[in-house]
């Protein structure tokens, strides 16, 4: 994705870093940036998801590509 | 902002990584997070942490070695609680494989994610009344740490959405 701002690939980190990590960077961006996050955790699904659902950021993009997976969130406040 | 609350109760390893997940986990959602450590779980506030684990009562743990080749790693080991319990620091050194296989799956240290509740303002909070009793001193915990009893945790936890006793 072209406007992607920022990329954090967490791949190899298992829970809860990816989320973690993710909450860290996403705090140093500006309201509207998209961060891209790589993860190869099999339970970053489901948490990516909850994780959006409970700190309101937006999930644009949420990928398996087998085993990896990938997502675009946007900072939304 | 929903509120996690935790009684942390046990210092091995393996117990020690429950609260500390959670914690960070629920941290990053933005939530708001207090642990209170008493009797065996307080030691994970030390400053400089050596944690055992034991399979003497713990007869689902897996036993199985963090080196060799994959085979190797896969093996469980059936050794009997008649030899773990009887080896001198056989906890400990338990402990220490399993950091060790931990570590190489990509799973944070218990520190690190200690270290990252304390950065992302979880309240850690140390049962003054365990400390007493088994003599441990302030000055061995780490910083941040705050010292109270029973009537504080309850008075954090009477409105939290989430309260968990590990």
């Amino acid at each position: 994705m072209a406007d992607v701002k920022q990329t954090l690939d967490t791949s190899g980190l298992l829970c809860p870093m990816p989320i973690v990590k993710t909450a860290k960077t996403i705090k140093g961006m500006e309201v509207g940036d998209l961060l891209e996050m790589i993860s190869t955790d099999a339970g970053s699904m489901p948490d990516m998801k909850a994780w959006a659902n409970q700190t309101k950021h937006e999930l644009v993009e949420a990928q398996d590509e087998g085993g990896k997976f990938r997502f675009v969130i946007k900072k939304t406040h | 902002m929903p509120k996690l609350a935790m009684i942390a109760t046990q210092g091995t390893l393996d117990w020690a990584y429950p609260p500390f997940i959670l914690a960070t986990a629920a941290a990053a959602m933005g939530w708001d997070v207090g642990i209170f450590f008493t009797f065996y779980g307080l030691p994970l506030l030390k400053k400089d942490l050596k944690l055992p684990v034991t399979p003497v009562g713990n007869p689902a743990m897996p036993m199985k070695m963090p080196f060799g080749s994959e085979g190797f790693q896969n093996i469980n080991w059936p050794i009997p609680n008649a030899i773990t319990s009887n080896i001198p620091g056989f906890e400990n050194f338990a402990g220490s494989m399993m950091k060790k296989g931990f570590k190489n799956k990509g799973v944070a240290s218990v520190e690190e994610l200690r270290d990252m509740a304390v950065e992302m303002d979880v309240k850690l909070i140390a049962c003054q009344m365990t400390m007493d009793v088994f003599g441990f001193k302030r000055e061995e915990f780490i910083e941040g740490t705050e010292y109270a009893g029973a009537a504080a945790y309850l008075e954090f936890a009477v409105d939290s959405d989430v309260n968990l006793f590990i």
